[in-house]
């Protein structure tokens, strides 16, 4: 293969998935299926900003469900409630989980691992009892209404917007993820001990890099709510921080399309399989995390990343010495 | 006075049962370096199985109890054979996202097949009363029960050549495994030790409470709360915790809310992690 046609395989796959993206509106998508597209990709938003943390800087949170949530009642309140436009309220949206998990961050942050997860985790549970609770925030069972603006009546409207916000997110995430501050991440991922040795101040950065994902995360919730058009307290639940979670590592983390891969994936694969399954979907869903998990532990990003390489290596005929970046 | 003492038994009935499913968590954790999520589905299970024997097949209790352990214990075997032994060289979040798998199973089925909750009868079906406190038997039962059983696994740990070979996995995988100890049965054993003590604490408080689909998951994290409070791998850790956790939850229902009731563990938790980031007693890392 010309070196030329080599480097223009990842732009042209892109290319090609992204104009695959903006003409499925346009190819007899019923109402239902657009609509599942769209929170599909809302959901990628949520996965690709857990990715920042879990991925990237090597913390698995579990505290994501509790930041959508918030995301989605900012952005509910500040547009229904108080009358706020859009935009200001979609920013809110981002900054109050940012603040949140920053003030979260500072005393979590501190331990390491598998405490990490668990005080997360609680962390979403406690969210999850107030927001239950405190019915005059929530509105309990009955919820609330979400308002669409009028550019986003439309359903194709949605789906472009976001669309476009999973695009602007992703391109983001790769800034951030090619500059320094990325290795910086990648190097707490790796070995903490040894980033803090060579002076990193490693709390530092593992709070920026949270404090990021809970921004996008909350963005994320908002997107997710305004296509719903309406929200109850369910959405601050602790499932949704282990959905994510799945979604991650099963599309593959440290990849920037694994997160993309595996919610647009897997959300689909439970829609379909309900038609098929129905209530037992979920036990079947538990079942295909366990295997995959076990044969690609490392996702389907990562699986395909091996082969790729591998076939790469093949190709070259003499790769043995390469560094395969893992 | 009296409220104050029945509450406290019902924080040591409570603390009972937590300290049943977190030792098993512990041991667990200790001996395979594995977050078993799904410990609070198999403890769930446990519930379910007493069900069908005293409702369905119509067995006494008392013989309800070793039958549910044995059947459990098989349950863990499985379970430690099949999902998570393959994962051994993994890291530690792809045990968890199989821990998550097995979670969404076994509680997706069990609600399919029975969605209403269910409920057993008691044993011993009385309230005894001492000076102004009273007690139902049930609850005498749950605490000696789960006294005799960490009492028997204490003894068995410290004084038989099995529970020191799984003590000596805990301490050194591959020491062990080159003294001659087989780390792969040792495990298992593990495994069936730990799931028994759930069942056991299923059907200690099936009792007292409805069966219910869901009934595993927050027990679970307040399992995990207090393995972690208790310094992750230590068994008096697990011990001590547990117990606290339910006299405090007792007390926070009587004198605070009952709405919050879930909460307060994790709060506490949150904030003793904030001050010492290790958990209380000296674990490992």
């Amino acid at each position: 293969m010309p070196e030329k046609w080599k480097k223009a395989t990842k732009p042209a796959l892109l290319l090609a998935v992204l104009g695959l993206a903006v003409l499925l509106p346009w190819v007899g998508l019923e109402k239902y299926q657009l609509r599942v597209l769209t929170l599909a990709l809302a959901w990628a938003i949520a996965a690709v900003s857990l990715n920042l943390i879990l991925g990237y800087t090597g913390q698995a949170s579990l505290a994501h469900g509790a930041f959508l949530g918030i995301g989605a009642y900012a952005f509910g309140i500040f547009a229904e409630r108080l009358g706020w436009n859009f935009w200001p309220a979609l920013l809110v949206a981002g900054l109050i989980p940012a603040a949140l998990g920053f003030l979260v961050g500072l005393p979590s942050l501190r331990t390491k691992g598998p405490y990490f997860a668990i005080v997360t985790l609680c962390f979403n549970v406690i969210i999850f009892k107030v927001f239950e609770n405190w019915t005059w925030l929530s509105g309990g069972y009955q919820g609330q209404r979400v308002p669409k603006p009028a550019f986003l009546e439309q359903r194709w409207a949605r789906y472009y917007f976001i669309l476009a916000a999973l695009v602007v997110v992703l391109v983001v995430v790769r800034m951030i993820v090619k500059s320094l501050l990325g290795v910086t991440f990648m190097s707490i991922r790796s070995n903490e001990n040894l980033a803090e040795a060579v002076g990193i101040d490693t709390f530092r950065y593992k709070l920026l890099s949270f404090t990021v994902s809970c921004f996008i995360v909350g963005l994320a919730g908002a997107l997710l709510a305004l296509e719903n058009g309406h929200l109850d307290y369910t959405i601050t639940s602790y499932t949704y921080s282990f959905n994510l979670l799945v979604y991650v590592l099963i599309g593959g983390a440290a990849t920037l399309s694994g997160p993309v891969v595996g919610a647009v994936g897997l959300y689909y694969l439970l829609e379909y399989i309900e038609k098929v399954v129905g209530e037992y979907r979920y036990a079947i869903f538990g079942l295909l995390l366990i295997v995959v998990i076990i044969y690609f532990p490392r996702g389907v990003a990562g699986g395909v990343q091996q082969l790729w390489d591998r076939l790469k290596r093949w190709w070259a005929g003499r790769g043995a010495g390469e560094v395969v970046e893992g | 006075m009296s409220f104050f003492l029945n509450q406290l038994i019902i924080g040591i009935q409570l603390g009972s049962q937590y300290v049943m499913v977190a030792l098993g968590l512990t041991l667990i954790f200790g001996i395979l370096d594995i977050s078993h999520f799904a410990h609070g589905h198999l403890y769930m299970v446990g519930a379910y199985l007493l069900y069908i024997l005293m409702v369905l097949v119509k067995v006494n209790y008392w013989l309800a109890l070793p039958l549910c352990m044995i059947a459990l214990a098989l349950g863990g075997i499985i379970v430690e054979r099949l999902v998570y032994r393959p994962l051994r060289e993994q890291p530690h979040i792809n045990t968890f996202i199989a821990a998550i798998g097995l979670i969404l199973f076994l509680e997706t089925m069990v609600r399919a097949i029975q969605p209403k909750s269910l409920s057993v009868p008691k044993p011993i079906d009385r309230v005894f009363s001492v000076g102004g406190v009273s007690m139902e038997a049930q609850r005498l039962i749950v605490i000696v029960g789960a006294a005799l059983l960490v009492v028997l696994l204490h003894l068995f740990i410290k004084r038989t050549r099995l529970g020191t070979a799984i003590e000596a996995v805990a301490q050194d995988r591959e020491g062990a495994a080159l003294v001659g100890i087989n780390v792969n049965r040792i495990s298992l054993l593990t495994f069936a030790i730990a799931t028994a003590l759930a069942a056991a604490a299923a059907v200690l408080m099936a009792p007292l409470a409805f069966i219910a689909p869901e009934m595993g998951s927050v027990l679970i994290l307040k399992a995990f709360v207090i393995v972690v409070l208790g310094g992750l791998g230590s068994m008096q850790g697990a011990i001590v915790g547990g117990y606290l956790l339910g006299v405090l939850e007792a007390m926070a229902i009587a004198y605070v809310s009952s709405a919050y009731k879930d909460v307060f563990a994790f709060a506490v938790l949150i904030i003793i992690l904030a001050v010492r980031p290790t958990g209380l007693f000296r674990g490992r890392e």
